[in-house]
């Protein structure tokens, strides 16, 4: 038979349907998926905001002028273009202060997931490919660890040590690994158990050989995952305890803080207290759908 | 021949992101009261499918149609959901190829026998606990009176199949459908299961539709035989018809697979069919076994290719049939009865 | 069964034993507990005083097994602050908290579970949408705002319930909501994703080819094999919640153990804060023990294990 023979032949049995990879399922999921979209987007503005603050800002958010307190934002009759958002009880612009409180939280999400990761990640893929006694002592430490209760812990500690940026990344990253070290065990053990591991195994291949070639790839998509619903929560437990006061210390304008010394004037001047608790719901909220899209389209099977 | 179970031109597709397979397509049989048909074929050709369909338990990204579904007399496609779990359990009872996982690790044996049998039937808790111990008894479970207790974990993958068997029994049903009931199972285990259900079939006189994908387990219990291949029926007939005098060249591919006893020599080289099955999805035409055929020419990619009916229950869907098949007697009898050698080489003893 | 709950039983003990031993270490190490009891202008005479009146010139090790011993004993020590023994501050105090725990546990049940069950039944429908965008703007909100947004709301631009204080019920319904809300998400998705993978399972194939009837079928086999991990589950997150307490306290001014906390962490109380952590932890302890007994309850594979 010839080749278009062949071709005719065989035409009409569904021979020639090409499934697509799993890269292009993926990339498909990804321009499709809603959430990744939208929060990757989220994320992304808040990111233009911290990078490009001192040009956007428009004013200096440490600069206080006591003739121009408690100006109200544009959306009010008194407002002006000048102080879009108003101005708080010392007269900062609040804009400004929204705009530049974008670094801290960025940074105390990120610095703290760091170290969280480095603790949890050790933790979880020790657990994970030693089972045994390892595995019962990190089991054990993560039960202690979740026993304590952290915010508490942390405001305590932080009062003790004094509040400043440093210690509240410090203590808040020592103990928000859990998650980290819970979840890198489970699925280190899962891939630990599959036979393409243990086939490496038989053939020879060194501890630091399987872990790193192995089974770290496959735990990529997992540290991933949690790293953003981390940054999400250390942004938020920074906020509660500056919040308290035993976080960040004024003046520096981190949004939890912010809101705390609003508190004292919401019933009058809700603002203050509702546009940086927007600004911290935004930013946590679009880490978050960030990253459930990515557990969505990188999972085989995707959401159900 | 009034047909205990009727299908016909029954098609199923499944949602895939490829675009939809086609998994079951122009499927036609007929199960008789009392009888085994046997759905044969390889995994993958639709036959798990065409039973759920039967029983509406196909999963919603599937979708299906038929010219025909007919039950003692009930159309089964009218039937809302409702009423179709009316004939769940109660007329029709189907058992799954894992045993392991089919039975719920919370509840007991007796609490999981008995409500399949409340469900359906005014009866009293002690008349369903009862009945649970009679047919424990019945399917070879020692001690049944004290399994009722148990929970599955408790029990080992045999047993729980012969628990899955009562469980069909409960209600006293007409049908029976083993989807592969053997296949996750020990090999030892695997004969007596089969054992046990072609026996509580000729007990009870159901009809039993038996999905497998061995050869050797039709030529066990099976009255009737409809192969499949890749979500076609290729051909049908009668055990003998199909053993003695196969017609399609995949039926006949299958059948030169199995080593018989006594028969084949040691060494000798056992049959294979190359290639691969071609995934049903976008528009098909022609034969789908040509790919695969050593007999198959240019006329098999021909559109409008028919299953070829000889009599009522005998049929296949090929175009060039071997010349020895055996025109003359469409309905050749079972030669069971009549003693002559089985073609299979499998003693009586062993026919069950 | 026994067995498992002895190794249970034995296994919070243990925990309990660190946690006590860190939260003593802890608040040591962070800093100089005489400074800070001392107060801030105080002379090194003083310092040094109050360094031997309460022992904290001796080894750590001793300190904590005279503490612990004293602690088994219901002994925490008295306040360095007001003239009270810390485990009767604790006993007043810890009415309120666990009465907002259990409110905001009931409350995040009684949403998350007909919302996580309704998602799952019907997944990728407006109800399906609805539960997944309340649980992840649960997980977005900052607890302490929303707490102040639901003040402004309905505490002063409504007035239909009181924004502070701890005397009636109502009292506790803004607190109840702003914590309770905070655990929704993870019971909920849990739920979820449960009913999903049980309704997929086979043994709810073999339900379903039984002809039981739907509301049996969800319930009685498929809730029930989805309901275990959330025990689990709902035991943390009450753990969270009463750890969490302490912001929700601070802005309804509830007196219960989080506004106890808050006050004596500002005003350096050691023993209290110490006592107050050991406290929440050991509940937490407890509760996790108890989740674990009442899985071995509704799963009978745990049971005989």
């Amino acid at each position: 038979m010839t080749p278009t023979q062949q071709q005719q032949f065989d035409s009409g049995l569904g021979l020639d349907v090409v499934f697509p990879t799993p890269g292009q399922i993926m990339g498909q999921r990804m321009k499709t998926h809603k959430g990744f979209i939208l929060g990757g987007l989220m994320v992304l503005i808040v990111f233009m905001m911290a990078i490009f603050a001192p040009y956007i800002a428009g004013h200096d958010p440490y600069q206080q002028d006591l003739s121009k307190r408690m100006i109200s934002p544009i959306w009010s009759e008194k407002g002006t273009w000048d102080h879009p958002l108003g101005t708080d009880n010392m007269g900062r612009d609040y804009f400004a202060r929204l705009v530049y409180g974008s670094r801290i939280s960025l940074l105390i999400g990120f610095s703290c997931m760091a170290i969280a990761a480095v603790i949890g990640i050790s933790l979880g893929l020790t657990a994970g490919y030693f089972g045994g006694l390892a595995d019962y002592i990190v089991s054990f430490i993560i039960t202690v660890r979740l026993a304590l209760p952290a915010v508490l812990v942390a405001v305590a500690v932080v009062a003790l040590i004094g509040g400043s940026t440093k210690v509240v990344i410090m203590v808040l990253g020592c103990l928000i690994w859990d998650r980290f070290a819970v979840i890198l065990r489970a699925t280190t053990q899962q891939i630990r158990a599959m036979d393409y591991v243990q086939a490496a195994q038989a053939a020879g291949c060194s501890v630091l050989w399987l872990m790193i070639r192995e089974i770290m790839p496959n735990l990529f998509n997992s540290i991933v995952i949690v790293a953003t619903l981390e940054i999400g929560r250390a942004i938020l437990l920074e906020a509660a305890l500056s919040f308290l006061g035993m976080g960040v210390q004024p003046p520096i304008p981190s949004w939890g803080l912010m809101i705390s010394e609003g508190k004292d004037l919401m019933l009058f001047d809700p603002y203050l207290v509702t546009i940086p608790g927007v600004a911290l719901f935004f930013l946590v909220l679009g880490m978050n759908l960030f990253g459930d899209g990515l557990r969505d389209v990188t999972s085989p099977e995707g959401r159900s | 021949m009034n047909a205990l179970l009727e299908v016909k031109n029954l098609n199923v597709d499944l949602n895939l992101p490829a675009g939809a397979l086609h998994a079951v397509r122009n499927v036609s049989f007929s199960v008789q009261k009392g009888k085994t048909l046997s759905l044969v074929g390889e995994s993958g050709c639709g036959k798990s499918i065409t039973a759920l369909a039967i029983m509406n338990l196909l999963p919603p990204s599937a979708s299906y149609n038929a010219k025909k579904m007919e039950f003692e007399g009930h159309d089964l496609l009218k039937l809302n959901e409702k009423k179709m779990s009316r004939f769940r359990g109660a007329k029709i009872a189907m058992i799954f190829q894992e045993p392991m996982t089919s039975l719920d690790p919370c509840y007991t044996i007796g609490d999981q026998l008995t409500e399949a049998l409340t469900e359906h039937k005014q009866v009293s808790a002690k008349e369903a606990l009862n009945r649970a111990v009679f047919l424990l008894d019945k399917v070879g479970i020692t001690g049944a009176a004290s399994r009722l207790k148990q929970y599955p974990h408790q029990l080992s993958g045999g047993l729980r199949q012969r628990i899955m068997i009562a469980m069909g029994l409960m209600c006293g049903p007409s049908l029976i459908i083993a989807d592969e009931p053997t296949t996750a199972l020990d090999v030892t285990i695997q004969a007596q299961i089969l054992r046990l259900l072609a026996s509580i079939q000729k007990e009870f006189n159901m009809g039993m539709i038996l999905i497998t994908h061995d050869l050797g387990v039709v030529a066990r219990i099976a009255d009737d035989v409809a192969v499949m291949y890749c979500g076609e029926v290729v051909e049908t007939g009668n055990i003998t018809q199909i053993f003695n005098h196969p017609i399609h060249p995949y039926t006949r591919g299958l059948i030169e697979c199995i080593p018989i006893p006594g028969k084949t020599k040691p060494g000798e080289k056992l049959g294979s069919i190359p290639g691969i099955v071609p995934a049903p999805i976008g528009e098909l035409w022609g034969c789908s076994f040509r790919n695969r055929c050593s007999l198959a020419t240019a006329e098999c990619a021909d559109r409008g290719l028919a299953l070829n009916h000889i009599s009522d229950t005998r049929s296949f869907r090929c175009i060039k049939p071997p010349n020895d098949m055996p025109i003359g007697t469409p309905d050749e009898k079972p030669d069971k009865k009549m003693g002559k050698a089985d073609p299979m080489a499998i003693k009586k003893e062993e026919r069950i | 069964m026994l067995i498992y709950t002895l190794k249970r039983l034995g296994l919070a003990i243990i925990v309990m034993i660190t946690v006590s031993m860190i939260s003593f270490m802890l608040l040591r190490v962070s800093g100089d507990p005489a400074i800070s009891l001392a107060g801030e202008g105080a002379s090194s005479a003083e310092i040094e005083f109050v360094r031997e009146q309460y022992g904290f010139d001796r080894p750590l090790i001793i300190q904590y097994f005279e503490w612990a011993g004293r602690a088994i004993q219901g002994d925490l020590g008295n306040s360095a602050y007001v003239k009270q023994s810390v485990a009767q501050m604790l006993r007043e105090r810890m009415g309120v908290t666990m009465t907002l725990g259990i409110c905001s546990l009931t409350f995040a049940m009684l949403l998350a579970i007909p919302l996580g069950m309704l998602a799952a039944i019907r997944p990728n429908t407006w109800i399906d949408r609805l539960a997944l965008s309340i649980s992840v703007m649960g997980q977005a909100m900052p607890s302490f705002w929303f707490g102040l947004i639901l003040i402004i709301f309905f505490g002063v631009y409504l007035r239909w319930l009181p924004i502070s204080g701890s005397d009636t019920w109502k009292h506790f319904v803004m607190p109840t909501i702003a914590l309770g809300y905070y655990a929704t998400p993870a019971i909920m998705r849990l739920v979820r994703s449960g009913m999903l993978e049980v309704l997929a399972s086979d043994h709810i194939r073999t339900a379903r080819a039984k002809g039981l009837r739907w509301p049996k079928i969800l319930f009685k086999h498929t809730l029930r094999n989805a309901i275990i991990p959330v025990v689990a589950v709902a035991a943390v997150q009450l753990g969270f919640m009463l750890g969490g307490s302490i912001v929700i306290e601070a802005i309804f001014a509830l007196n219960g153990l989080g506004n106890l906390a808050w006050v004596s962490i500002s005003r350096s109380d050691l023993p209290v804060v110490q006592a107050i952590v050991l406290f929440l932890s050991i509940i937490y302890i407890f509760l996790t023990f108890m989740a674990d007994i009442f899985n071995a309850f509704l799963d009978p594979r745990i049971r005989s294990s």
